[in-house]
């Protein structure tokens, strides 16, 4: 297992180029490895929303945060772990199909596992399932250790916090009272 | 309709006359060309001090920065020219100096080729700038331009880097200015937290031995005067970083000298005695804490920064006051109780009688011997009537300098101090100088340090700007030697130096010059350096084996100062 507790570091910030490496480099300087990064479009035209998780402990993350936090192009960014966040992955299965239907049953395994089906043709049949990385993982062993996986493939994490106030309502919020303030 | 467009270079110069740039510090290239053909029409509004090396451009926007709080700006071409100022860049970073470096960039239909002179430099310099942006239309000139100037200056200020594709330059642009004071994803101040303040205030009340640290924040919020209200009204006993220094006057009766390795036995000391610790716009550098496991463990912290990643970052924080460090003195004033602790404020007074007895007399007076680093700094010192700014390399002249100088008024000090970079003294005081026109520049510089940006004697001949070089010279790297002599068995590896005839080299550079090696003749050669009419070096030849006292060895206690 990796050394200290996995934190998911949750960022927003304006589209702009070369984002992606200034806060890619506050991980670099004190040899954090990025584990799953995911990135899009927030609900808010323009601001972007970075999802990445990492192994560390509360002290070195918190600092990181405040780092990346003070580049002037990130809006905010702040840190949870596990506990407080409603989160998923998802992944992608490609196997033969000549080795899918010898499954016993794919009955049996759609439920279990709860996948979808996404595409069959004579030789692929392509299975989604989405869940936590334990999920997905049990998933991508049990079809390794029985019929073999020709692809898979894996997403980053995507997570939303459950508290009730989403902070980003608390960070428009301010930014629209500063500029406010500034205009008079 | 057609007259009214004008070049993106033109838009350049114009958006930076509209942001009261009156210097900028450069050297042309293939990739600024257009930039500087532009710059023949601007001379009236816009001085050109041509460097030697496009470090120096970036020192010399430094020290000009520095001494005048204004940005510093530097004007390179791409490739070479561009990261020739990393170091500078870098430094300005560790140091909070505003500055604005411009580079010229190759074609936008060429970049990703592997151009001519063509370098990542917003790649590059990412880590080391507050902002770094690649202006590939000169539609965005004038906004990215303002844009760099308010991002340099607000906040806690650092450097910005404006890289202009060579496209840019030429294109043909509606001119359109407005200038940008709002980033709706960059708040430069925090707002001030009322509960902190008061929570701040009640823990000075309640302080019998409480202890300000004062760091470059005082300077930049421009809160010298609002420090003397706050400390005197507390009467709290104070010490200064490196870059805080001139903040308070030498001789003010609460300053009691500098922090850190070479700094005063009193501050170091009572770090580690003091209840109640008030750090003010200092960043708890190693260089300042020492070993952070002993490091003023018996003291509640106050800590005020405008950056809240400086807060709790290398020491845990009692009650954190993140804002702009006079705004937040002026609020924690009225709260303060008027009171004099006689006793701990004069408590220093034993730990300054060892240090002169010790350290400082025999340095500034020494009976006999060669000549000393201290004495010769005391001496320039007093001879500028401690009016002058001080500027200095890095080194032993750097510790030696900020000692034995005395500053009667702000902004009077220029050194490198987060990056340590050898080099920075002579171009930072030809900036200096330019940014202060009006003091007298004195730079110490070793001579290591000199031989690394020696070519900036160019820059004080074509220019004519009127430094006075100090050369403190023991033909030795001498911290490094020091060293060595401490930590390292007196095994000097690759410290010793064979130098030139420096007072050739500054003649040829038609500069006034002068060897001193006899204590008798200092005095003289130093009237005579103060009454030149230009550019001086004067070379002084000190003892060799000559050590900066006291010491706190890196990595290890306050508590383990070695005074002597």
């Amino acid at each position: 297992m990796k050394n200290g507790t996995l934190y998911t570091v949750i960022i927003f910030s304006e589209n702009t180029v070369g984002l992606l490496n200034q806060i890619a480099i506050i991980f670099t300087r004190r040899q954090l490895n990025i584990e799953t990064l995911s990135v899009s479009p927030s609900a808010i035209e323009g601001i972007h929303k970075f999802t990445i998780t990492t192994f560390t402990d509360e002290n070195t993350i918190s600092k990181v945060v405040k780092q990346i936090d003070k580049r002037v192009d990130i809006l905010k960014a702040y840190y949870n772990t596990d506990e407080d966040l409603v989160h998923q992955e998802i992944a992608l299965y490609k196997l033969s199909t000549e080795q899918f239907l010898k499954i016993s049953s794919v009955e049996t395994l759609v439920r279990k596992y709860d996948v979808r089906v996404l595409d069959i043709n004579a030789t692929c049949v392509v299975l989604e399932k989405s869940g936590h990385y334990a999920e997905t993982q049990a998933l991508f062993r049990e079809l390794s250790d029985t019929v073999g996986v020709l692809q898979f493939i894996r997403s980053g994490r995507i997570a939303i916090t459950k508290s009730k106030v989403e902070r980003l309502s608390d960070m428009l919020n301010a930014m629209k009272e500063r500029l406010e303030r500034k205009h008079g | 309709m057609e007259q009214n467009k004008i070049t993106g270079s033109e838009a350049l110069l114009r958006t930076l006359v509209a942001e009261g740039v009156k210097c900028v510090f450069g050297y042309p290239g293939g990739q600024a060309i257009p930039i500087y053909d532009c710059l023949c029409d601007y001379k009236d509004r816009l001085r050109h001090v041509l460097v030697r090396h496009e470090q120096g451009a970036t020192h010399a926007a430094q020290g000009y920065a520095r001494v005048s709080g204004k940005i510093g700006v530097t004007l390179v071409t791409s490739g070479p020219g561009a990261t020739n100022t990393i170091t500078g860049i870098a430094d300005a970073m560790l140091d909070s100096t505003p500055m604005v470096v411009i580079t010229g960039q190759v074609a936008s239909p060429m970049l990703g080729t592997d151009a001519f002179q063509e370098v990542d430099m917003i790649g590059i310099a990412l880590p080391i700038t507050k902002w770094a942006y690649q202006v590939r239309k000169a539609e965005e000139v004038a906004w990215a331009v303002s844009r760099a100037f308010y991002i340099a200056s607000s906040g806690r200020p650092g450097p910005v880097l404006i890289d202009i594709a060579r496209d840019a330059q030429v294109e043909m642009v509606d001119y359109v200015y407005q200038p940008v004071r709002f980033i709706r994803s960059y708040q430069p101040t925090p707002e001030i937290d009322a509960e902190c303040v008061a929570a701040a205030a009640a823990m000075i009340n309640q302080a019998r031995k409480p202890f300000a640290l004062v760091g470059q924040g005082v300077i930049l919020s421009g809160a010298e005067a609002v420090l003397k209200t706050f400390l005197e009204k507390a009467d709290i006993p104070a010490a200064t970083t490196l870059l805080g220094l001139s903040s308070m006057p030498s001789d003010y009766r609460l300053n009691k000298g500098m922090l850190g390795m070479h700094g005063n036995v009193g501050p170091n000391r009572k770090t580690n005695e003091c209840d109640v610790l008030i750090a003010i716009g200092m960043r708890f550098d190693d260089r300042v804490t020492g070993d952070l496991k002993t490091y003023a463990r018996q003291a509640k912290i106050i800590h005020i920064d405008i950056d809240l990643s400086e807060i709790g970052k290398n020491v845990p924080v009692d009650v954190p006051l993140a804002g702009n460090a006079k705004d937040l003195l002026q609020k924690l004033i009225p709260l303060l109780t008027l009171t004099r602790r006689d006793a701990w404020v004069n408590a220093f007074d034993a730990d300054e009688q060892e240090e002169i007895l010790k350290v400082i007399q025999p340095e500034i007076h020494p009976a006999s011997g060669p000549l000393r680093m201290g004495e010769v700094v005391r001496c320039v010192s007093e001879a500028s009537g401690n009016k002058a700014v001080l500027v200095t390399d890095v080194g032993q002249n750097q510790m030696m300098g900020v000692r034995y100088f005395k500053y009667s008024r702000t902004r009077s000090v220029v050194s490198s101090g987060g990056l340590g970079t050898m080099g920075f003294g002579l171009p930072a005081a030809i900036g200096a100088k330019l940014g202060a026109p009006d003091r007298t520049v004195c730079c110490f510089v070793g001579d290591g340090g000199l031989q690394m940006t020696l070519q900036e004697l160019g820059t004080i001949m074509q220019e004519r700007i009127d430094v006075k070089i100090i050369l403190l010279n023991n033909q030795y790297l001498g911290m490094v030697r020091q060293w060595q002599e401490l930590f390292w068995n007196r095994r000097y590896s690759c410290t010793e130096m064979d130098n030139p005839d420096f007072i050739a080299i500054a003649k040829a550079y038609r500069m006034g010059a002068r060897k001193v090696s006899e204590r008798e003749n200092l005095d003289d050669a130093i009237r005579e350096m103060f009454a030149y009419d230009g550019g001086y070096l004067l070379e002084v030849e000190v003892e060799k084996s000559g050590m900066v006292y006291p010491m706190v060895p890196a990595g290890r206690s306050l508590n383990d100062m070695i005074v002597k």
